[in-house]
């Protein structure tokens, strides 16, 4: 008896799911963008969620991020409800959206300082927090500029360091490095790594670049017409479709025809 | 209540930062009074009615508070369009609070339009405000009065995507609301039917109580209008709260 209980106190425990979305359906004037889905996200991990355009991805982190409402479903972030628990979801998140939210007229300092206030960041750590990310992400010296100054990788930059200014357990970023040249995605894809190991952040994510997914990521769910196609360790979709790459094993999966 | 102050300053900021903006707002309430004061003015005095620039300064405040506002509806159409309403709308804060931050912002930048229109008036055309005592309690009547038409314009905005149709949309109720509301003549003779229409625009009790106050000819019709200003607010923070806990992106 005392074997067995020092064998279950020294088995190793399956991390908490951190996302967790159960038969989710989302319907917009008759179109079913979203159609009964099923996954869930391990805390620590790199999860990617992949699809062609118009698959449902972006939909689905609306939803997970309580921006939408689903039509049908349940989906739980960090164990809080997106419907009736909003509030604690959006605590406990960080968003990068793929288009652009930050105010092109306003400085980075202030961006990120907003944020912080209106994530409810102790007042007394903002300024200290705020030029510890800008000084991450190389732009402490243009702090007080406004962003409309700024090119697309630097305000990209600047977006990723925003989703993570009130300490969240998980970064939902979608297509992050979308029109950014070689040497910002490089950055910014180390820099996620990163955050993944040093601050055990969760990284949910989507992108275009399969290549660069299949470096970064541990977990891969594919997603065409609304409908979950393939989900599981990017080994186990490539052996799957016998392809040799995440690109081969998508193609495959979704097909190589074009979409609408 | 962090959210609220954040949201205001945001607004205020952004009006202070484009000079075309302060510009054109400051403009257009002033060509009004320019021309209204100037040219109908002596008109008006022959009838034998009281001071014209006394009488249309008020009005024109209360047009800067209602053209202003209205348009503040236009930075949630903006934010629509180039994402910053996302990063507002998955934060912890709660909608009623951006939305009544978003609102104050827009009041107190047009309340800034009214206090420039105010001086100018009574720099170049004479106009003497009752008692300077007033000041405090005027400064109150414009809050409410920009924050009527401020809640109003963003609620609008909410249900609108379109740049181009926004401005449109505005116009034909802010025209309306700002010809038949005694803001520039009053509108005491004119037919039964169109006083029935100056009793529902909110915007003839806000320039009732804005001029009674100014001049001191307070009367007891300006509880009424007090009330009935209160009452909108309190409406539209209840259809605003609810339109922008719906609102998506």
């Amino acid at each position: 008896m005392a074997e067995m209980a020092t064998k279950m106190e020294t088995a190793p425990e399956t991390p908490p799911r951190v996302v967790e979305v159960n038969n989710l359906v989302k319907r917009f004037n008759g179109i079913t963008a979203v159609d009964d889905i099923t996954f869930e996200v391990k805390q620590g991990d790199i999860f990617a969620f992949l699809g062609p355009n118009g698959a449902g991805k972006s939909t689905s982190i609306k939803i997970m991020t309580t921006v939408l409402r689903p039509t049908s479903g349940a989906v739980a972030v960090n164990g809080y409800d997106v419907i009736s628990q909003e509030r604690e979801v959006r605590e406990s998140i960080g968003v990068v959206f793929q288009e652009h939210t930050l105010d092109d007229y306003l400085t980075a300092f202030e961006n990120l300082y907003y944020h912080c206030a209106l994530y409810k960041v102790p007042r007394r750590e903002r300024k200290e927090r705020v030029n510890e990310m800008l000084n991450n992400i190389g732009l402490y010296d243009r702090r007080n500029h406004i962003l409309k100054t700024f090119s697309g990788g630097m305000k990209r930059r600047i977006e990723i360091v925003r989703g993570l200014l009130h300490y969240p357990s998980i970064l939902i970023l979608d297509e992050p490095t979308t029109g950014l040249d070689a040497q910002t995605r490089f950055f910014l894809w180390n820099y996620i790594e990163r955050v993944n190991r040093d601050y055990k952040v969760t990284i949910f994510l989507t992108s275009h670049n399969l290549e660069e997914i299949e470096k970064v990521s541990r977990h891969t769910a594919i997603i065409d017409n609304g409908k979950i196609l393939a989900n599981g360790t990017n080994k186990e979709i490539m052996d799957k479709t016998g392809a040799n790459s995440l690109e081969k094993a998508f193609l495959e999966i979704t097909g190589y025809s074009l979409r609408n | 209540m962090e959210a609220v102050f954040i949201m205001l300053q945001r607004q205020v900021k952004l009006f202070f930062r484009s000079k075309p903006r302060i510009l054109g707002s400051i403009a257009q309430p002033t060509l009004f009074l320019l021309a209204l004061g100037l040219g109908f003015g002596p008109v008006f005095e022959q009838t034998g009615q009281v001071d014209y620039v006394q009488y249309l300064t008020p009005g024109i405040v209360g047009m800067s508070l209602l053209f202003g506002s209205m348009m503040n509806g236009m930075s949630l159409i903006w934010d629509k369009k180039f994402g910053f309403l996302k990063e507002t709308l998955v934060a912890p804060a709660s909608r009623i609070s951006l939305l009544i931050g978003r609102c104050l912002g827009g009041a107190f930048t047009s309340m800034f339009q009214g206090i420039v229109v105010l001086t100018l008036s009574a720099l170049i055309m004479g106009y003497s405000l009752g008692h300077p005592g007033v000041i405090p309690l005027f400064i109150i009547i414009m809050l409410m009065v920009a924050m009527l038409f401020s809640l109003l314009g963003t609620i609008i905005a909410s249900r609108v995507d379109d740049f181009e149709a926004f401005p449109t949309v505005m116009n034909f109720l802010i025209m309306p609301m700002f010809f038949l509301s005694g803001a520039i003549f009053p509108i005491a003779n004119l037919p039964p039917s169109v006083i029935a229409v100056t009793q529902i625009n909110p915007m003839t009790y806000g320039v009732n109580l804005l001029r009674d106050t100014m001049n001191l000819e307070w009367s007891t019709s300006n509880i009424t209008d007090a009330a009935v200003l209160l009452g909108i607010i309190a409406l539209l923070l209840i259809i605003g709260s609810r339109v922008f806990k719906t609102i998506e992106t």
